[in-house]
């Protein structure tokens, strides 16, 4: 009878689980550490198992709605692991997530919050709003706060109060603001971003600021690179525009340099 | 979610050592090379089969490149261990799939279960640089290249393993026209051309790399199956 009881009570008192996908294989206890030491998610060192990473992304809110935009390159140690990779994740048709860190994290922890987010549509028949979708997020990352996690993600969003951006990272922290910029490149993102942001822009405006924030950024900044991927978020979805190859925004931004191929012919002018 | 396996057992712990200095490690790198290029209907794959630990070589016939039962290939860098249980684990799932569903798995699906069963051990990776290649079922040619925590990437041509850096840059130039500003950008690989880059990129790291060498596995798949063939490399 005891035991009856035992298996009602206790036994069925399992939390219930959000996924079964998420319990995976936890190194448990205080032992994190063990496996972090062979591990670089941040080209801090030359370990085994590097993890692919190294971002400029940036998003702001301006008259017209959230536009978001990121570089593309991707770096394993000191090696450019790819040139062609999309950081932006695509959780619905009204919300955006950017990724910065480790690269398999957000990928992964991403396509788990589109999950919950489609859960949630489901069961309240409502879409999700931009506060609640990144702190879900904050939420799930907080269960793994100090056992390795490395990202810096911004969830942006078109919700019933308007235009929502957050910043949320592996710490679990979450912040709202109107203009952010995240990874190795932000610091130089945030130089152009912060001389030249205003509310009032229009779509053109911000669509330049941002490709010229981000161009900066790759050129200053070794771990990014590659094409600059722009999104506008507005009161119907998000509109994506075309890439566009930042070697090739470099002679739109320099009209007085010729383009020249090594392959085709030598540089005649001193290069600077 | 019966079928979450690896995900329900006993969790994993990282292993440690009984009489702590703390200077084991459990992650060994075995060497090789493993490289994919996309066609437009065909997808190839190579692998060489040295083994080594150190200047040691263990052995001269280790394949690293897999055929699954759902005609993908899957082809493992780095530690072997690690590729052979992940491969495992991975035809397992498939036949799963089949048995349940009365079809195979499709590349695609796959291609995100790998991601998942290598973000699974997230706090304990598997020490592998993993890459998917199979055909969709509109019949194209896909490569997906993994870093060992599950990052997923679809590519035309990739490279992985101790030769990496040697063939990558050549894929790039070869297969992908990179820089190359009068190369036509859809123009597409044949399967001969595709074969003669991959022999060309693994008897020129064989020439300048320890680590590869001995024999090499070619993959052609394609809306037919899986065509396996065997060359030989250097041996010294």
């Amino acid at each position: 009878m005891n035991s009856i009881v035992e298996e009602l009570t206790t036994k069925n008192r399992e939390e219930v689980k959000l996924c079964k996908e998420l319990e995976f294989e936890l190194a448990p206890g205080d032992d994190f550490s063990f496996v972090q030491k062979f591990m670089d998610v941040k080209s801090e060192r030359n370990a085994l198992i590097r993890a692919a990473h190294g971002t400029t992304t940036l998003a702001f809110k301006f008259r017209e709605g959230v536009l978001v935009a990121t570089d593309s390159r991707a770096t394993m140690g000191n090696v450019i692991a790819s040139q062609e990779v999309k950081k932006v994740i695509e959780i619905n048709d009204r919300l955006l997530g950017t990724m910065a860190g480790g690269a398999a994290d957000c990928s992964y922890w991403g396509r788990v919050l589109g999950m919950e987010c489609r859960m949630y549509q489901l069961r309240n028949k409502k879409l999700i709003s931009v506060a609640a979708a990144s702190k879900i997020l904050a939420n799930i990352v907080y269960r793994y706060k100090g056992s390795g996690l490395s990202m810096g993600m911004m969830v942006a969003g078109w919700d019933d109060k308007g235009p929502g951006l957050y910043y949320v990272d592996s710490d679990a922290q979450r912040i709202t603001n109107d203009l952010f910029s995240v990874g190795s490149g932000s610091t130089f993102a945030y130089g152009v971003l912060d001389a030249h942001y205003r509310y009032d822009m229009d779509l053109d405006e911000a669509k330049d600021l941002a490709r010229r924030a981000i161009y900066h950024a790759t050129h200053r900044d070794a771990f990014s690179g590659g094409i600059v991927r722009m999104y506008w978020l507005h009161k119907d979805g998000w509109t994506a525009y075309p890439l566009e190859d930042v070697s090739e925004l470099y002679y739109k931004y320099h009209p007085e340099i010729a383009i020249t191929n090594a392959a085709d012919s030598p540089l005649t002018v001193n290069a600077s | 979610m019966e079928f979450g396996l690896q995900l329900n057992e006993r969790p994993m712990e990282a292993p440690r050592e009984a009489h702590g200095h703390n200077h084991w490690n459990p992650y060994v790198d075995t060497g090789g090379t493993s490289l994919a290029i996309a066609g437009e209907d065909f997808v190839l794959v190579a692998s060489d089969t040295r083994q080594s630990d150190g200047y040691n070589i263990n052995t001269r016939y280790d394949s690293k490149a897999f055929e699954l039962s759902n005609k993908t290939v899957l082809a493992l860098s780095i530690c072997s261990a690690d590729g052979k249980r992940l491969y495992e684990i991975l035809e397992q799932r498939a036949q799963l799939y089949f048995h349940k569903h009365d079809k195979p798995i499709g590349t695609e699906a796959l291609a995100q279960l790998l991601s998942n069963t290598l973000y699974s051990r997230r706090m304990f990776p598997y020490y592998v640089f993993p890459i998917l290649a199979g055909v969709k079922a509109d019949g194209k040619g896909v490569a997906y290249s993994y870093d060992a925590l599950g990052n997923m990437k679809d590519v035309t041509h990739i490279a992985y393993g101790s030769a990496a850096a040697l063939v990558q840059p050549f894929l790039d130039s070869q297969v992908g026209f990179a820089n190359q500003r009068n190369a036509d950008p859809n123009r597409q690989l044949t399967r001969d051309q595709a074969m003669r880059i991959a022999i060309d990129a693994f008897t020129g790291s064989t020439e300048r790399d320890i680590y590869t060498g001995d024999w090499l596995e070619i993959f052609v798949v394609d809306a037919t199956g899986v065509h396996k063939e065997v060359r030989e490399l250097k041996h010294d």
